[in-house]
């Protein structure tokens, strides 16, 4: 890799965002300790999602980890019906997170499946289902244990633009996440944020199901896409990285001039940068 | 399975495909979309306990089902000492068999037919028929159906999939014939004739073939629920009355009845309640005018009793109302018909592998994003998603999933618990892709992925992982 490091986002050095994150450890006698799940697509394609993570919950008051003992959440054997797969890596994922207060990650989908699939996958093995029990119930959602958890009300950000947001299945349905990123959004400086038709309906990712089902989930996400263009946004937000993959790669391909970006990104003041599936500027 | 519409011929993809390519399709799915949804949303508004019925209405359903036996005994009973009579079938060609005895000795000719899922489950037209009876429809959607030579692909709605100039054209062809010349375009003038050739029907019919959307243990009575009267029509007029039913359908009483009807309505088309809500209790008695001088229920099984025991007991609790396909966005895509037989939707997505064999649907509990729309809506509270994922399972674990997709999984997993090694392997593919994708911001193809990228780009990744950079960024604090 070159010295430009093109891609590559280091840590924010936001002064005042440092300063916030001081006073609040100094307040607080024990600081949470938060375990980040980085998820395997922020991981592997946007990295800056999860600095974004890091640095919300930071300035939140929260102590980050990040286990180098983490890939995915085995959503991927999961969904195919891979029981023994799943297993085993659910027990990696039990087992690197399980010193942590809690245990948060930039998607619902995820979370979701560390929270209501990992203790149904060991329901007939006591010790495992215990530990995957105690992992559910520390799991959380980014921007619902920003707000339900460490009651913040208004995060430092501005970002200029009209937002729309859209409700990832497994957030808004496994997670309860539908106010939270809202709340959250209106109280960044300088944007506006407009509901589209059919927000909370699938935008037809579904993991592999996008791959082995190409036309009817090209047909779901032409149809968020058109939802998208109508509610007469610049940008669309959402919570999980899958769906906006999804939806970038479909806007991309029509040609639509929408943003797709990661809440946490505008949340975090990272917005700036190309947007998911813009290309990188010259200079 | 001799049930009609089943076409194993054709994959699922291939049906899915065509669905999606056929405009008349398409115009007449935009059109129903949304509809159901926004009647059963302001349905809901005005019940604040919705959700409480629904608990109730969920342990109505389990606890006849842990006392399945009970129930049906007692409910045939009460049938026996009203004047009916109850037959028990197996399967779906000894229903068909029963039935058309019960026709012969009645020497019918006219079977006029309620609106029944459970008898296109059994493929009986088709048996009716081959056994020389003349079979008619009486529910308006079924009505067209049967004219158009096609299968429900809506459980409460079958002809959802037809657009209205489609049924003008339906009508002209079949009733010009009965002397009706003019085309009739507008709602309220279809209806009518339709209403007009069907009481003929009505009148004539020897024997009268409904569903029941529940049975009453408590009093012996078959209830159903419908929009049009036709189901009564059906079921008072001709000499001979039938209900076919699953085992599933019994309920404890009428009190249950109450619970369940509030939900079964609301669910399905947003209404409190539906026009016409009948419960038929037997044949004419002595001192009645009128009414059937023979009460029949033949009840079926095909399958449905191998369920209870297992995880997919709780598909038991369906009452067939029809939300999980109202707001499923694969149904509302493709339509019911690329199901390939009698249960579209997630229900039936979960139903048709179990009682047609798993073999037999693979494709069903894939095609589904697991978007969890379904389950949140059941009226009854069945786990439809989760059941889906079970069915998954079922696959993997019968081997009925592909050799080469089970080894990717089994191989990507053996990477995913290798951490350092998977974020080894990941060094070069994420710096090509960056390399090839940055300018443009993403890639228009991708190895193996051309079901993504034939109609959609892909983001180009950040060229190193987050862990990467997260290790470097530890190291400089």
């Amino acid at each position: 890799m070159g010295k430009s490091r093109t891609g590559c986002y280091s840590l924010p050095h936001n002064n005042q965002n440092v300063s916030r994150m001081t006073e609040t450890t100094k307040t607080s006698a024990v600081p949470v300790q938060v375990g980040l799940f980085v998820t395997c697509l922020a991981d592997l394609v946007r990295p800056k999602v999860a600095f974004a993570a890091v640095r919300l919950l930071e300035q939140a008051g929260c102590t980050v980890t990040v286990p180098q003992a983490q890939t995915c959440c085995g959503q991927p054997a999961l969904n195919s019906g891979d029981q023994a797969s799943t297993e085993r890596i659910a027990q990696g994922v039990i087992r690197a997170f399980a010193d942590f207060d809690y245990v948060v990650a930039p998607s619902g989908s995820c979370t979701g499946t560390l929270r209501h699939k990992y203790p149904e996958l060991f329901r007939q093995d006591l010790k495992w289902a215990t530990r995957a029990r105690a992992l559910a119930d520390k799991t959380f959602e980014l921007t619902r244990f920003l707000v339900e958890v460490m009651k913040i009300e208004q995060v430092n950000a501005s970002y200029a633009g009209t937002c729309t947001y859209h409700d990832s299945c497994a957030g808004l349905r496994e997670m309860n996440v539908h106010e939270q990123p809202r709340r959250l959004l209106q109280g960044v400086t300088g944007l506006t944020l407009t509901e589209m038709v059919d927000a909370n309906v699938c935008c037809g990712f579904g993991g592999l199901f996008s791959v082995k089902y190409p036309d009817i989930s090209v047909r779901m996400v032409s149809d968020k896409c058109a939802n998208v263009a109508s509610s007469g946004a610049d940008t669309l937000l959402g919570g999980d990285l899958g769906c906006l993959l999804n939806i970038a790669g479909r806007l991309r391909r029509e040609g639509a001039p929408v943003k797709v970006l990661h809440v946490a990104e505008v949340l975090a003041g990272m917005a700036d940068g190309p947007a998911i599936g813009e290309p990188e500027s010259d200079s | 399975m001799s049930a009609a519409g089943v076409n194993p011929t054709i994959p699922f993809r291939d049906r899915a495909r065509r669905a999606l390519q056929d405009q008349t399709l398409q115009q007449a799915m935009n059109k129903a979309q949304g509809g159901f949804v926004d009647k059963r949303r302001e349905a809901m508004a005005q019940l604040p306990e919705f959700d409480d019925i629904r608990d109730a209405a969920r342990d109505i359903k389990d606890h006849v089902l842990s006392n399945l036996d009970s129930y049906l005994e007692l409910y045939e009973q009460k049938v026996q000492e009203n004047g009916g009579q109850v037959h028990w079938a197996r399967t779906t060609e000894e229903a068909c068999q029963i039935i058309t005895a019960i026709c012969r000795e009645a020497g019918a000719e006219l079977v006029a037919k309620g609106k029944s899922m459970v008898s296109e489950e059994m493929g009986l037209t088709g048996a009716l028929e081959a056994a020389g009876l003349k079979v008619v429809e009486t529910d308006l959607g079924e009505y067209i159906v049967q004219l158009a030579g096609e299968t429900p692909s809506h459980i409460i709605a079958p002809a959802v999939h037809k657009t209205r100039e489609q049924i003008t054209e339906l009508f002209h062809k079949h009733h010009a014939k009965l002397g009706y010349s003019e085309r009739v375009t507008e709602r309220e003038a279809i209806v009518n004739e339709a209403r007009n050739v069907l009481r003929e029907v009505f009148i004539t019919a020897d024997v009268g073939i409904t569903g029941a959307n529940f049975l009453v243990a408590e009093t012996g009575a078959n209830v159903i629920v419908t929009n049009e009267g036709n189901g009564d029509l059906t079921s008072c007029l001709p000499r001979v009355q039938i209900a076919v039913a699953g085992i599933e359908r019994v309920i404890p009483s009428l009190d249950d009845l109450s619970t369940l009807l509030r939900v079964l309505a609301r669910s399905a088309t947003g209404q409190e309640i539906t026009a016409y809500t009948t419960m038929y209790a037997g044949p004419r008695h002595k001192d009645d005018g009128e009414g059937p001088a023979e009460y029949h229920v033949v009840l079926l099984d095909n399958g449905r009793s191998a369920m209870l025991g297992g995880a997919y007991r709780p598909m038991l609790r369906c009452i067939r109302c029809g939300a999980c396909m109202n707001h499923c966005p694969v149904y509302l895509a493709i339509g019911g018909h690329a199901y390939g037989w009698v249960y579209p939707g997630p229900m039936g997505s979960v139903l048709t592998p179990l009682l047609t064999g798993f073999e037999r649907a693979v494709d069903l509990p894939n095609a589904c994003t697991l978007n969890g729309r379904c389950k949140a809506v059941c009226p009854v509270r069945i786990p439809l998603s989760d059941l889906l994922l079970e069915h998954r399972f079922e696959q993997h674990r019968r081997g009925l999933t592909s050799a080469v997709g089970r080894l990717l999984i089994r191989a990507w997993a053996w990477l995913a618990r290798r951490p350092r090694l998977y974020h080894g392997v990941m060094v070069i593919p994420l710096w090509l892709m960056h390399r090839l994708g940055r300018k443009a911001g993403a890639l228009r193809w991708l190895p193996l992925a051309g079901g993504w990228t034939g109609s959609r780009d892909f983001p180009v990744p950040a060229g190193q992982s987050f862990q990467a950079q997260w290790r470097a960024t530890q190291k400089r604090r």
